[in-house]
């Protein structure tokens, strides 16, 4: 029998639908490869009970003839969404133990939808980082290695580090992200699997533990392109609980993939050939060229002239929209409440602030504060949000002349944990390329497109208009039929 | 700009994050780094450019006036809202005496 938990999702919901298996052994199957994988620390919580109540139910619904849109998939749920019942972390000490009364929009149409928890994943503490080093609930591990015969453990990108880890493995087929500036796409990028983060509006925000509001973004990642359109689908539509939810149909993305790329004009950024990038980052980029040409496309360079300023406007918008969010964990109204012997009101709130927040989440809350005091707001806030505008008019202008981006996800392959923690900045610039979109709120994918040099993943990134998910799988979807990506990595774990 | 441990101090109390000496000083260092370089935000002409409000045009919605209308954000929760409070007290959230 061929093991379950190599099928893909929709391989999983079509044999499912067939009766080639049962949800059950499904289930089983996957459940088991999570209590296998410890040492990856891609779970916070395992719920295989969850997995095999709803595998039951799917089971049932195909006996009686009422199968929903993914009866039979388990999935992984990013820890940064509430889910009624199960303890929801955002991988941080201030909310451990916290276990919500309530489900998330997203979490919820996933479980109407058919699906099964296998757990909730790891990531980097209240989603701020970019190696999943920063959760309370340590580092979630790759399950890639370096082919240079080291034992190096690398970094599954972040935040969604937990999801690309646990994907990656074949701990489940399919996984929740959320992407703040990048947090979907960089960890995709880093071991090889696909994921998109959808215009932002397209999937409510509410019961996402929240970061930085305007960014933030749910969206699924999964092993190839089919999977994040009919993860997607499921995932998106208009919440009245989200003001900024979009009050839009959701596509039928699946049904209208389609690889040929005839008519549409691609556009390659020069501002994002850096100087100095890996010769590998490049060689895959001009690769990709090649193959949406192959598709049918059209190659024109376009100019993003403020590419450069993304980043530092970046780390002054996210961290002064998370230093308004996270002023909610005070120690009253619920997570960790440190009250030293005598203390006050005020001294409670700090001491429980100090206590519950790691050093990154800090960091931002403090960079956020002094970005917002009087004095400054104008000079770093105001300023950070015109060039945002005009980052978003670079893209406007450019979509003028094309209909997808094409870029490379990352500057660089997985890194080592502890490679890049000492220097928060260096730690920044890996979102280089990932960031531009976040900004805009533009639709933009990860596939993976090569190897390089040391045997690692290399991700292919494509944005396209707000609105425009399908061009964007569609472009995902060429470069992934010609890549022909089927590198994995070998079981240590 | 740069910023001295005095102003670390105060942006802490601002933030209601209790910090050491030690970690002022660790995070003068490491606050003076990331503010230095977001600077370079300074060198683009932003005449006659408006802040980004909305990063999609999105009009914002009133809810329709119905008492309850959605259950898990209407009212009558009392217990689910305090279930996790670290010390609720008669069903309200317990915090330290404020007033002497």
């Amino acid at each position: 029998m061929t093991d379950l938990t190599n099928l893909t999702v929709a391989q999983i919901r079509d044999g499912h639908r067939a009766g080639d298996f049962s949800a059950v052994e499904v289930a089983e199957a996957f459940n088991a490869n999570v209590a296998g994988a410890k040492a990856l620390n891609a779970f916070i919580v395992e719920t295989p009970e969850h997995a095999l109540a709803a595998a039951k139910a799917a089971d049932a619904d195909r006996a009686a003839g009422t199968l929903k849109p993914l009866s039979g998939v388990p999935i992984g749920m990013k820890d940064l969404f509430a889910t009624n019942g199960v303890q929801t972390t955002a991988a941080s000490h201030m909310l451990e133990g916290f276990v919500p009364r309530y489900e998330s929009t997203v979490s919820a149409k996933l479980w109407d939808a058919g699906c099964g928890m296998l757990g909730k994943l790891n990531l980097d503490q209240f989603a701020m980082g970019s190696s999943n080093e920063t959760s309370y609930f340590g580092n979630v591990i790759s399950p890639w290695k370096r082919n240079d015969g080291g034992n190096a453990a690398l970094a599954p990108g972040g935040s969604s580090g937990g999801s690309s880890s646990a994907i990656a493995a074949r701990l489940c087929p399919a996984a929740t992200g959320t992407d703040t500036g990048g947090s979907i796409r960089q960890p995709a990028a880093f071991v090889g699997i696909s994921g998109i983060k959808p215009t932002y509006g397209r999937c409510s925000r509410w019961g996402i533990v929240a970061f930085a509001s305007s960014l933030d973004q749910a969206g699924p990642m999964a092993r190839d392109v089919k999977d994040c359109a009919i993860m997607l689908e499921n995932m998106a539509g208009f919440d009245p609980k989200d003001a900024t939810s979009l009050d839009m149909a959701v596509p039928n993305w699946e049904a209208a993939l389609s690889s040929d790329l005839k008519g549409k004009t691609v556009g390659i950024p020069k501002e994002y050939r850096l100087d100095g990038i890996d010769p590998d980052i490049d060689a895959m980029w001009d690769a990709g060229i090649a193959m949406l040409k192959d598709a049918g496309a059209e190659v024109v360079e376009i100019s993003l002239p403020h590419t450069k300023y993304a980043l530092p406007a970046y780390y002054i918008i996210a961290p002064a929209e998370a230093s308004s969010n996270l002023a909610r964990y005070d120690g009253v109204r619920y997570g960790l409440r440190d009250l030293p012997q005598g203390a006050g009101l005020q001294d409670m709130y700090a001491a429980t602030r100090a206590d519950g927040f790691g050093p990154e989440v800090k960091r931002r809350i403090m960079i956020g504060t002094y970005v917002l005091s009087a004095g400054f707001y104008d000079a770093y806030y105001t300023q950070a949000q015109k060039v945002r505008t005009l980052i978003a008019r670079d893209f406007e202008q450019a979509f003028g002349v094309c209909d997808v981006i094409l870029a490379p996800t990352a500057p660089s392959a997985a890194f080592g944990l502890g490679e890049k923690t000492a220097d928060p900045l260096s730690m920044y610039l890996n979102d280089v390329f990932a960031v531009p979109a976040s900004l805009a709120g533009l639709p933009a994918m990860s596939v993976p497109a090569a190897l390089n040099r040391e045997g690692l993943p290399l991700g292919l990134q494509i944005i396209g208009k707000a609105f425009d998910e399908q061009g964007v799988l569609n472009a995902g979807l060429a470069i992934e039929e010609r890549a022909g990506f089927n590198a994995r990595a070998e079981k240590w774990w | 700009m740069s910023i001295d441990q005095a102003t670390v101090r105060k942006i802490a109390s601002l933030a209601r994050i209790a910090i050491s000496d030690a970690e002022a000083a660790a995070m003068e260092g490491e606050l003076n780094g990331i503010l230095g370089w977001v600077e370079q935000l300074g060198e683009v002409d932003v005449t006659g450019v408006e802040p980004m409000t909305a990063v999609i045009p999105n009009h914002l919605r009133l809810r329709d006036d119905v008492v309850d209308a959605d259950p898990l954000t209407g009212g009558g929760r009392r217990d689910d809202v305090l279930a996790n409070a670290p010390a609720p007290q008669h069903g309200f959230f317990g915090v330290p005496k404020v007033i002497e």
